[in-house]
């Protein structure tokens, strides 16, 4: 019976980051809860403890039963029946099991039934759910939308729907239309208040993942005459009081036990959330912003299934009268696989703790007004867990379709075969690069952090940071590799033209990413030395990755921009 | 209207993953080699009990185990579950039971725990797999007892329904309250850990436990009865010593033999009855039968 926490001590390393005992301190106000609640901890080490088991229990079911289920649920598949969606049986049985565990509504407080854990021991459960049962991942992990109606809906409405949610109720966000996917401003579902103040929503959603869900936070136009961002509220949308139906669901490539439908509205009763006009300024980019830290987990977990499949049958398959392991072109393969995983993973729990202390000073400066020192450090993390969540996104989610693809050909002719799952692994990879936001839409709000500084001086404070002496080379890599990027950056600066800094913007971006990453494993291998193969390869892969962008940018000159010019 | 629910479970060695050193070269089990583990059946007994506590709330579902001290463990495992809590009854005196002696001294358990309205237990342990204690004690308690329950389907006003797997087929049968209730493997499956009942009852321990506890968590234990896993011993159950351990239990273990099954001799049969018959004289012939 595997246990995927248990059988993964990586990831227990991650839980137990020095700066979690901040993040613990803060998210339990000094474990005030614990004489409130029994189940509340009453000091660091009893919450820690408690992470760890509720963790166990995610990595035991998904273990057993979660990743036993997915080649059914991959094949069943979802249906629409009646304007409603029937999940596959498999997909039940997974969410029974989940509500059973209690683990919906992890995030959220005790009083309003959850489990008050931090983002980061939730990011990890993500994580773990994904490597099971990459589309399933999505259904337990929309759960996410509960948080936006934690930060932004009025205190009557979280009571009256944040525990349902804990108790297990599904949610989804209807955010995309036919003509609105990537320029979200463009949406057109209309909310018209009715004389008593109440809303009715009319019009058609598209692309939306668990679409027949129990609660929807919807985002639609309720400004009349308006055609921009500012014009469009956000929605809760209540399943029981109807309204909404499901006119079809997609065939989709992978993640296909997660329904993806298409909804109509007829004057279906829904409650604005927050203030008018504030639906995508601010609460989708905020529901954004926890989903794309969402995806960088599943993509996470989708590398390190990858990379054990591939591993396990590299050592299984033998030709030539070996393990195909000991040819050094497949070693390659595998030591690059673990090594954009561990790397991708250092930088998931980095932006999952930045985004932990910013949100709970949110949280506390809604009981009190903050210290000064407190505004700064709010200020500090917030800004950089803006700048690494859609580096994360995208890297991690690049990597993991790097990882499904070598995972296939570490199979070979096999890999090609319905037979194993590394050919489900591709399919439900490749949405992960896509879905909330592409990758070049994270490049698009990652890359003021390159042309600001920010990941710059990230860099440097990582750079001051203690370093054993076996891994002193790959400091003073890093050095090098720093001031290549801060060469490229200047060079791209310099020119002062906005064309070719969106251009480059993604090679900026990667390089910024390489470093960051390389940093991370570094600091982990000084911390626990199993990572240190980890941060030696991945050294040597950003090292070339970071050469080869520079050389393309030195060599570019704004002139050949024409060069790419499509018409 | 809340029942009292009372759940027979034995913390067993996973006899299921058995490795080359399970067993000693004296014949006997190598426990060390082997993780203790909530017996599969027992869990499946739990998961009915449970459903029970749903269905009738107020319900309390307690936990009866025999063992050593460490079988509290199962007890733990119980409550993430969703049980309420639970006893070890635990003394040197009753160790080397057979089946008499275990289901003497856990009916003189269930006596004391008194007023129960059902026993709900595993069909059998994977460590002995001999499915006696359940039956022995309803014989001991002079209550009814129905084996092999898949599913209770009701339990009304002094009476529950129960489905029962048999080897062609399904029956139902009715039996009055009190009665025990052993559970088949083939019933569904136990319910996983709850997160929140983790937290909640993760400091839950049995008095011999206990003592390990720091400061600290023994202040919360001694506040909190729910965390407090009652340990009984022999003497605590009135058990008479003649009936228990060792001196109770007619079956001695002379030798134990590691059996390996090989096939020596194939026999095809025509598939008439013709064959069959002569099959059976033969066998009768060669003493293997009759």
């Amino acid at each position: 019976m595997a246990n995927f926490y248990t059988d993964n001590p990586d990831l227990k390393h991650h839980l137990q980051h020095p700066l979690m005992q901040k993040i613990v301190e803060l998210k339990e106000r000094n474990y005030s809860d614990a004489n409130k609640y029994d189940y509340a901890p009453i000091d660091f080490d009893d919450a820690m403890d408690s992470y760890d088991k509720v963790l166990e229990i995610v990595g035991d079911i998904c273990g057993t039963t979660i990743a036993e289920n997915a080649e059914d649920v991959d094949h069943e598949g979802p249906r629409v029946e009646n304007g409603r969606v029937i999940y596959a049986k498999g997909t039940k049985e997974n969410l029974d099991l989940c509500r059973k565990a209690g683990l919906m509504g992890m995030s959220m407080p005790r009083r309003l039934g959850g489990l008050n854990f931090p983002i980061t021991p939730y990011i990890m459960a993500a994580d773990i759910v994904s490597r099971a049962d990459t589309g399933f991942e999505n259904l337990w992990g929309l759960q996410d939308c509960a948080e936006t109606i934690y930060e932004f809906a009025d205190e009557d409405q979280k009571k009256r729907y944040i525990p349902r949610v804990c108790e297990g109720e599904t949610m989804s966000m209807d955010l995309t239309e036919p003509d609105a996917g990537s320029d979200l401003q463009s949406v057109m579902l209309k909310a018209t208040q009715k004389p008593d103040g109440s809303w009715v929503l009319n019009g058609v959603k598209r692309f939306i993942t668990n679409g027949d869900s129990d609660i929807h936070l919807v985002l639609a136009r309720s400004e009349e005459g308006t055609k921009d961002g500012r014009g469009l509220s956000m929605f809760i949308y209540d399943k029981r009081k109807g309204g909404v139906d499901v006119r079809r669901i997609e065939n989709k490539m992978g993640i296909k036990g997660s329904p993806t439908c298409e909804l109509t509205y007829k004057n279906a009763p829904a409650e604005l959330v927050g203030q008018r006009r504030l639906g995508l300024i601010k609460y989708v980019m905020a529901l954004m912003n926890g989903a794309r830290l969402g995806i960088a987990a599943q993509a996470v977990g989708v590398s390190e299934r990858a990379y054990r499949e591939a591993l396990a049958y590299a050592k299984d398959r033998k030709q030539f009268g070996k393990s195909i392991i000991e040819f050094p072109a497949v070693a390659e393969l595998l030591s690059n696989m673990k090594c954009k995983l561990d790397a991708s993973r250092a930088l998931l729990y980095e932006t999952s703790r930045f985004v932990d202390i910013y949100k709970i000073y949110e949280d506390i400066a809604k009981e009190r007004s903050l210290t000064a020192e407190e505004r700064k450090e709010m200020k500090h993390y917030s800004k950089l867990a803006d700048a690494l969540t859609p580096l994360v996104k995208g890297m991690a989610s690049e990597y993991c379709n790097q990882n499904a693809y070598d995972c296939i050909q570490v199979h070979g002719g096999s890999g090609f075969m319905k037979d194993y799952a590394c050919e489900r692994i591709y399919r439900d990879a490749r949405i992960t690069s896509i879905y909330e936001g592409t990758t070049q839409l994270q490049v698009v709000a990652a890359i003021r952090h390159v042309t600001t500084g920010t990941y710059l001086s990230l860099i440097k404070e990582y750079e001051q940071q203690p370093v054993a002496d076996n891994l002193k080379w790959i400091h003073e890599n890093l050095k090098e590799m720093t001031s290549l990027y801060e060469k490229a950056v200047s060079k791209v600066t310099e020119a002062n033209d906005t064309q070719l800094t969106d251009f480059l913007a993604r090679r900026l971006v990667e390089m910024a990413g390489n470093v960051i990453m390389t940093y991370l494993l570094l600091s982990d291998a000084s911390r626990n030395e199993s990572f240190t193969r980890s941060a030696e390869v991945y050294c040597k892969y950003a090292q070339s990755e970071i050469a080869k962008h520079s050389d393309f940018i030195a060599n570019f000159a704004p002139t050949q921009l024409e060069l790419y010019h499509q018409s | 209207m809340g029942l009292n629910i009372v759940v027979l479970a034995k913390q067993v060695p996973d006899t299921r993953n058995v490795g080359k050193d399970a067993m000693k070269e004296d014949g006997t089990i190598n426990r060390a080699a082997l993780p203790a583990i909530f017996n599969p059946e027992d869990l499946n007994a739990l998961e009915q009990a449970l459903r029970l506590k749903d269905a009738n709330p107020g319900s309390t579902v307690t936990l009866l185990t025999m063992g050593l001290p460490r079988a509290s463990e199962i007890i733990r495992e119980a409550i993430f579950r969703g049980a309420d809590g639970g006893i070890v009854l635990t003394d040197r005196a009753l160790g080397g039971a057979d089946t008499l002696a275990t289901s003497y001294s856990l009916a003189q358990a269930i006596k004391k725990i008194g007023n129960f309205d059902i026993i709900i237990g595993g069909r059998q342990a994977i460590d002995g797999d001999t499915a006696q204690v359940g039956p022995q004690i309803a014989e001991k308690l002079g209550i009814p007892q129905v084996t092999y329950a898949e599913e209770i389907l009701d339990l009304g006003k002094g009476h529950v329904t129960v489905k029962r797997r048999l080897e062609n087929g399904v029956e139902t049968v009715k039996a009055p309250l009190p009665c025990v209730v052993t559970v088949n493997g083939s019933a569904a499956e136990c319910r996983p850990r709850n997160a929140m009942r983790v937290m909640k009852y993760k400091f839950a321990c049995s008095p011999s436990e206990m003592a390990n506890k720091e400061e600290r968590i023994k202040e919360i234990i001694e506040k909190r009865p729910e965390l407090q896993i009652k340990e009984w011993s022999a003497a605590d159950v009135d058990a008479d010593p003649a009936q228990i351990g060792l001196p109770g239990s007619p079956t001695k273990v002379k030798n134990i033999v590691n059996v390996v099954f090989t096939a020596k001799e194939n026999l095809r049969l025509e598939d008439n009855d013709e064959a069959l018959e002569n099959l059976i004289k033969d066998l009768i012939a060669n003493h293997t039968i009759g």
